[in-house]
């Protein structure tokens, strides 16, 4: 297996990290960077618990290679807030209580934030469907997908 | 009932029935929260299973010595790195475990029984090194007949797993192996007298395949055994208490050699309340000298970790023709897997609990099959059970042309009643959560063509068990909780909120933790629906523990009997004029006065928690069937359950739309499927296909709050419930949009195409 | 196993013809990277084409479009031009997977990954499309039906890959769709699927037609008898019902864990014929 050496932007902050060939940027951002937010439901893009975005694309990082990221910039779960004040997003998740286990909640975020980034008025349809690639078992998606819509509502009002 | 707890039962509250933002809710929404994959440790090898590729054959020779000479492997562990264990020896886990079935269940001995069963495992300096170990370990088989169908592992002349198993429960002690490993009657009156009376019989076979939990976290943990033969270990589990006696069982330590520390964990549902990884990371450390961190891969999720019983049953109802029960027979096969232990009973007993039928016969038949020994999945063994009843049912609702809700109505339990269950009910809301379903909107709404209303019924009992709590008073006045139950769904803040209740003060003042098994007495798994009710009642008990210490401080202080000191709104004060004049002093006076007046205050609860309230629900389910390819859309879902007293509504409500979520799934497309040779074809969430967000409707809640007389605010369980009624929901629903009774779940397109050509 | 990313399209194909053991082209990487991780044989090098200039573009050609191998499903759909002329080619290729496997998967990726259930590859043998191949003995544009040989399997030589495919102009009166049968709403892999391009004469008649069915054989068909069942009469029922059954009697298909031979074959029928009345409908075709 051959090594490289990986420089990107990791939630704004340059990185420098080294990987194997085969290495998923999941696996660089948990075991290199420490940034285990991002989770391995799957291995194989079918649940979206590791959803990042990359260079502003809703991607599963399990199915981008370490070093497909050189020069790239990456988003993870744990970029989301900004410092001590929580997403919009995040405070409504709590809110709502939209989450129980908790370990879908990152990707669930991640890739609700996107939505919201390129349509702050979507409907319940439009919520269901882009997030129809993250799999969450406890919630029944109820509760994620109002506070998806309050959180809408909240900013656009705001 | 502890002495404390047994006065008057509260029955208006503060905090209780609020809904506050939960404890470990900011650590979940960021991504700090350390599940069981997310910890890592200097030094740590990374553990890998090799898996038997084949469903039934017989182990004639491992060697090791190929995988030992790669370089960076440090440790290979087979059978022979685990002592044999005595056949009857059990642990408690969710339910009480065979220990001899479970260490054979996470390392083959003599045979793989099921593809997927573990034989051997590495542990090496990568994850690569690991995969090449496992591919150059050569494992000599003799691969037997195998069987995965229930009906097929019963007949004479089936593949038999295990040579020594004897079908017990029969009146004839069979002389044969056979793969029953259990029979068992459960019966109340005469049910042939009962169909004598009924005007009306309906009789159906069923069939329900397995379905597995799908926690979306893989199983995962990090062992650590150092040179004394202490360990310790780090993995996410329903119950760390069960995983430590059975590790410590499996690997002949003592338990208080072993500290287990539950990570947060990522779902369970009943599959993490036994033992995979954990007894393997353990050998493989005390082998390699060195931590070693095992995870598993979906695949191995899906072939190794239990899924539920697939099951066949046959059910058999009578009724009068203005809809009175008037008798059950019915038979359930129900295979386990590789070994003995399927919840048939639980399953049969729920089935036909929620009604007044005085005659009732069950057959259940334990059976073992070629799979991956099942694990608890929610209500383990009752959805099966209410699909085929409840499906009865709405064939005799059909047929005496009697609404669903009022033929139901007419037989439920309430107090006083006995069913097939056992124990006379007390207090119970199976006629409010009727009532309540009848009542609401969505039983009005239209429906169009192609579109039919189903409805359904379920039941659990509900269990309390053996729960320890430790409450630490601060100095300044804020509340530490202990607790020994792993938190899945929002109970850390349910404690808080019951704790902050009981002392009188805010919710945000009390923090809780789970700690780790050195830290508390023994705590069963989280399972059962036991949480709210036993931990909750064991916090109740710790606050009034301190309360009372408060009380005999406050008593010390003003120099007066401690019975002439009365605990109010959070305030200790005189009880009156003649207990003298003193100033009522706070929670956080007392707090920081403890220093002063005898040291650290804090309260702590051992107990065993009996008077579990059983939790009935009621599903209502509009779809719609595409007559021309068979595809289900789900339009409307209401779930109606009783709740007792509902402590954080919205993990209430959470509970129900979970529940109905993975009930819906298991209905419609969620499947164990096999091949020929008996290999799993859907090990993955590609083809094992779960309710997607875009699969389904928000789901209608309504929480009945008929308090519970065993609990001090009257709490009941709500976990199991919510996915006992859907399978027979949904199926009830689809069988009157189709016109044809559909009796084999999932209920597939194919399927529902099948029934409409039928 | 080694990965390159390559910044020119001969740099590329060198690597891929001077591989020693087996190569691999990157583009999205939704198929490869789970083929990684559980297939058979790992690859000795892996070429990823996304730093080449121009994979990621869309341009417009001759009044069609060309799509180039690294342009994943959500850069399709944002594209307006291309999904006013041909919406089934795009509403097939945005039903690959989630949200997230659309920032990645690509049409081309679809079509070289050769699975018969491939969603794209039907609607744009419909359409009429053709793939761009580039490889050491130089450039051929070959219909998209010609690249997959079977499941897993394509007719690309040794050092050739699929640089990007062509979308031809849409002709007048004309409209395409596809649909696919899945259990649940998303997330699945076709059970069925059925793609058509349809173009109406003056008079309102079908006056051409490409029908193409997807999961029912080991690859997508392009099926001619379905095509003669509606062209020269107008969508009526009875033309539907035609379509229908020579659908259903093209089907070749298997018992696997997604579907049996009897229900792909009855659901291939009804596929076909509800994707002909949305292309009909799209084509301005009136009842």
């Amino acid at each position: 297996m051959s090594h490289y050496r990986v420089t990107a932007v990791v939630n704004g902050d340059s990185v420098d990290f080294p990987c194997d060939a085969g290495e998923t940027l999941l696996d660089a951002l948990r075991d290199r960077l420490g940034l285990t937010g991002s989770k391995e439901g799957c291995a194989s893009g079918d649940c979206g618990a590791c959803s990042v975005m990359l260079d502003g694309r809703l991607v599963c990082s399990c199915l981008v290679l370490a070093a497909e990221a050189g020069g790239r910039e990456i988003e993870t779960i744990e970029g989301m807030a900004d410092g001590n004040a929580l997403h919009p997003l995040q405070r409504k998740f709590l809110d709502l209580g939209a989450l129980q286990c908790g370990v879908c909640t990152p990707g669930f975020l991640v890739a609700a934030k996107a939505l919201l980034d390129r349509d702050p008025d979507p409907t319940e349809t439009d919520v269901r469907y882009w997030l129809a690639g993250n799999l969450c078992r406890c919630t029944g998606y109820d509760k994620i997908v109002r506070a998806v819509l309050e959180t809408a509502e909240d900013m656009r009002g705001a | 009932m502890p002495p404390d707890l047994e006065f008057t039962r509260k029955t208006s509250f503060e905090t209780v029935g609020a809904r506050p933002a939960r404890p470990d809710g900011n650590d979940k929404v960021t991504g700090r929260a350390r599940y069981g994959a997310d910890v890592s440790v200097a030094g740590m090898l990374v553990g890998k299973v090799l898996r038997s590729p084949h469903a039934h054959a017989r182990i004639v020779s491992i060697d090791t010595s190929g995988a030992e000479a790669i370089e960076g492997v440090k440790a290979v562990a087979t059978r022979d790195d685990f002592p044999d264990i005595a056949p009857d020896a059990a642990v408690e886990g969710e339910g009480e475990e065979n220990m001899w079935d479970v260490a054979r269940n996470v390392m083959a001995r003599d045979k793989a029984l099921y593809e997927g069963h573990a034989v051997a495992a590495v542990a090496a300096t990568s994850a690569a090194v690991a995969d090449r170990a496992l591919k150059s370990i050569d494992v000599t088989w003799e691969v037997l007949p195998h069987v995965t169908d229930v009906d097929e592992a019963m007949r004479p002349g089936a593949p038999v797993l295990h040579e020594d198993m004897r079908t017990k429960g029969l009146e004839n002690a069979p002389r044969a192996p056979s793969n029953v490993a259990e029979y068992l009657k459960i019966a109340m009156g005469d049910s042939e007298a009962g169909f004598a009376k009924a005007d009306l019989v309906v009789e159906r076979d069923f069939r329900t395949e397995a379905a597995h939990q799908g926690y979306i976290e893989p199983h995962a943990c990090l062992a650590t055994v150092s040179e004394d033969g202490l360990a310790e270990l780090w993995c996410c589990t329903q119950g760390h208490y069960g995983v430590r006696a059975m590790c410590a069982a499996i690997l002949g330590m003592e338990l208080s050699s072993l500290r287990v520390t539950p990570s947060e964990i990522g779902g369970g549902f009943g599959g993490k309340t036994t033992v995979f990884l954990e007894p393997v990371a353990l050998a493989l450390s005390r082998k390699a000298g060195r931590p070693v961190k095992m995870t598993m891969s979906r695949e191995e999720v899906f072939r190794g970790s239990g899924p539920t019983s697939s099951t066949s049953m046959s059910v058999r109802i009578g009724a009068t023709g203005d809809g009175r029960l008037t008798a059950c027979e019915a038979t359930f096969r129900y295979q386990g897997g590789a070994f003995p232990g399927s919840p048939v009973s639980y399953g049969a007993v729920c089935g036909m609990a929620p009604y007044d039928c005085r005659d009732v016969t069950l057959h259940c038949y334990d059976v073992v099959a070629n799979r991956p020994k099942a694990a608890a999945y929610r209500a383990p063994g009752a959805p099966m059970a209410a699909f085929a009843i409840e499906s009865v049912l709405d064939e005799i609702a059909q047929k005496l042309g009697m609404d669903p809700i009022a033929l139901r109505l007419k037989n439920a339990v309430r107090e006083g009643k006995t069913s097939v269950y056992g124990p006379t009910f007390g207090p119970v809301g199976f006629v409010e959560c009727l009532e309540a379903a009848r009542d609401h909107a969505n039983a009005r709404a239209p429906l169009g063509p192609n579109q039919a209303r189903g409805v359904a019924a379920g039941f659990w009992p509900n269990y309390g068990g053996q729960t320890s709590v430790t409450m630490n008073v601060a100095t300044d006045g804020s509340v530490l909780l202990s607790l020994g139950t792993p938190d899945i769904g929002g109970s850390r803040a349910s404690m808080c909120m019951m704790a902050a209740e009981e002392l009188g003060i805010g919710y945000g003042t009390v923090k809780a933790i789970i700690a780790d098994t050195h830290a508390l007495g023994h705590n069963d798994t989280t399972g059962g629906s036991r949480v709210t009710h036993s931990a909750g009642m064991a916090t109740i008990e710790a606050a009034r523990q301190v309360i009372r210490i408060m009380k005999e401080r406050a008593a010390r202080i003003w120099d007066i009997d401690v019975d002439a000191v009365v605990w109010e709104a959070g305030r200790v004060r005189p009880s009156g004029p003649n207990a003298g004049d003193h100033e009522p002093m706070s929670f956080r006076e007392m707090a920081a006065l403890s220093a002063r007046t005898g040291g650290p205050i804090a309260g702590h609860a051992e107990i065993d928690a009996e008077g579990a309230g059983a939790s009935f629900a009621v599903h209502m389910t509009d779809l719609e069937v595409d007559p021309e390819t068979g595809r289900v859309v789900v339009l409307r879902y209401l779930t109606v359950q009783d709740a007792g007293k509902a402590v954080h509504p919205d993990y209430v409500e959470g509970q129900y739309q979970g529940g109905a979520a993975q009930g819906v799934g298991w209905a419609l497309n969620e499947e164990y499927v096999y091949d020929a040779e008996g290999r799993l074809r859907n090990p993955g969430f590609l083809d094992y296909r779960m309710p997607v967000a875009s699969d389904l409707p928000m789901i209608d809640t309504a929480i009945v709050e008929v308090p519970n007389p065993g609990h001090p605010y009257g709490v009941r369980g709500v976990g199991e419930t919510p996915i006992v009624p859907p399978l027979a929901a949904v199926g009830n629903a689809v069988s009157r949009a189709i016109g044809r009774r559909m009796t084999h779940v999932p209920m597939s397109p194919p399927r529902i195409v099948e029934a409409l050509d039928g | 196993m080694r990965y390159e990313a390559p910044d020119t399209l001969e740099a590329a194909v060198g690597l891929l013809s001077a591989a020693d053991g087996a190569a691999r082209v990157l583009a999205g990487g939704t198929d490869l990277l789970v083929q990684l991780r559980s297939g058979p044989v790992e690859p000795d090098l892996v070429v990823d084409i996304k730093r080449v200039p121009g994979m990621d573009a869309i341009v417009e050609e001759a009044g069609g479009f060309r799509v180039g191998a690294a342009v994943p499903g959500a850069a399709l759909g944002e594209h307006a031009g291309l999904r006013a002329a041909w919406p089934g080619v795009v509403e097939a290729t945005e039903l690959i997977g989630s949200t997230q496997i659309q920032g990645r998967a690509t049409m081309v990726g679809n079509l070289c990954n050769a699975s018969p259930a491939a969603d794209s590859v039907p609607a744009m043998i419909a359409a009429g499309a053709t793939a761009r191949i580039e490889g050491p003995g130089g450039r051929r544009d070959v219909p998209v039906e010609e690249v997959a040989t079977g499941p897993g399997r394509t007719s690309l030589a040794e050092g050739e890959l699929v640089a990007s495919v062509f979308l031809p102009a849409r002709p007048a009166r004309s409209g395409d769709a596809y649909l696919r049968l899945i259990p649940r709403t998303e997330m699945d892999i076709a059970v069925v699927g059925a793609g058509v391009s349809l173009t109406l004469g003056e008079n309102g008649a079908v006056s051409a037609a490409r029908v193409a069915l997807g999961a029912v054989a080991p690859t997508a068909l392009l099926d001619r008898a379905c095509a003669d069942a509606i062209v020269g009469a107008a969508l009526d029922a009875a033309a539907l019902e035609k379509l229908a059954a020579a659908a259903s009697a093209a089907c070749r298909p298997i018992d696997d864990k997604r579907g049996t031979v009897a229900y792909r074959t009855r659901v291939a029928g009804v596929l076909a014929r509800r994707a002909a009345a949305i292309a009909w409908a799209r084509a301005g075709g009136r009842a």
